[in-house]
């Protein structure tokens, strides 16, 4: 029998790799994915929660989550874009000072 | 729940897919991966009776979010660093930081559940619920040439209409403000994008 205990298990599983490509990856690119990873794991926990509940507000917060996830993946791939012709480069290590 | 089968089959494919997106060289082939995992919780959705938003997040993510990932992909040349490593200097400090947060919350999980019982971790409620709503509108008649409004009571059923309902009545100013963002979002990646434009004297 799945409960709800084994969807926040595999959410918070799925945050552990997020935050830990996030940490050890050298391209912005990957880090940008794992965070996509993260919201993800969000998402899930949310909706087994509603699950759970019988509460739709989960869902609802869910869709408010995926726009705000648009929104960060399309300005942050605009910024990586921008970094490259700056730079030459999408490595994190790169990009350490603050003026360019 | 749902079948223990598929819960075990896509929570796989989602964990082989993040590890996936951690552990390759290339962002192409992370890229890939991140989208085998979308599959996965669009699956893990339809088990948990979000009908609606395993659709929307096979639309937005799998076919958006990754087109825009494959995209600037191709536009930043990743062969340069093909030989650099490609982890982090403090990588053997991170998954280290990472194994004890796995440790302490995973830990923290097992541990209440096994307090309340995995099994019994309370029933979990009716999914009709999720998939039905209330909504109570105005209907005017004419009744001997009055206009007569009264308030009707319906069941609306179906995920999507239950989530359409939800945001558009008692979310309505968030969705809004969620538009506001998505254009303010739009206009920002326009402007960061576009090449800086020569000057004409």
């Amino acid at each position: 029998m799945i409960s709800v205990t084994h969807y926040v298990a595999l959410s918070f599983l799925l945050f552990a790799i997020g935050v830990t490509g996030v940490l050890i990856r050298r391209n912005l690119l990957t880090v940008l994915m794992s965070i996509e990873l993260i919201l993800n794991a969000a998402n899930l926990n949310l909706i087994a929660f509603s699950r759970q509940l019988g509460d739709l507000n989960g869902q609802l917060f869910t869709v408010f989550v995926i726009t705000l996830a648009a929104g960060e993946a399309a300005i942050g791939l605009a910024i990586i874009i921008s970094l490259y012709r700056l730079k030459g480069s999408v490595n994190l290590d790169d990009v350490s000072e603050l003026k360019g | 729940m749902t079948a223990p089968f598929f819960f075990w089959f896509f929570a796989a494919v989602v964990v082989f897919g993040a590890v996936g997106v951690v552990a390759m060289r290339q962002p192409v082939h992370s890229a890939l991966f991140l989208l085998l995992s979308f599959f996965g919780v669009a699956a893990l959705f339809i088990t948990l009776n979000a009908e609606f938003l395993a659709a929307v997040q096979v639309l937005v993510y799998a076919g958006g979010i990754m087109v825009l990932f494959l995209f600037t992909i191709m536009l930043v040349n990743v062969k340069r660093t093909a030989g650099e490593p490609f982890l982090h200097r403090q990588a053997g400090a991170a998954l280290v930081v990472t194994f004890l947060l796995l440790a302490v919350v995973g830990g923290t999980i097992v541990a209440s559940s096994r307090k309340s019982g995995l099994e019994n971790a309370g029933a979990a409620a009716d999914p009709a619920s999720l998939s039905t709503t209330t909504i109570v509108r105005d209907v005017t008649q004419n009744v001997d040439g009055k206009r007569v409004t009264t308030s009707v009571t319906e069941k609306v059923a179906g995920n999507s209409q239950a989530v359409a309902w939800g945001l558009y009545r008692d979310y309505l100013l968030p969705f809004e403000v969620a538009s506001v963002f998505l254009l303010v979002a739009m206009i920002g990646a326009v402007v960061l994008g576009k090449r800086t434009m020569e000057r004409v004297d």
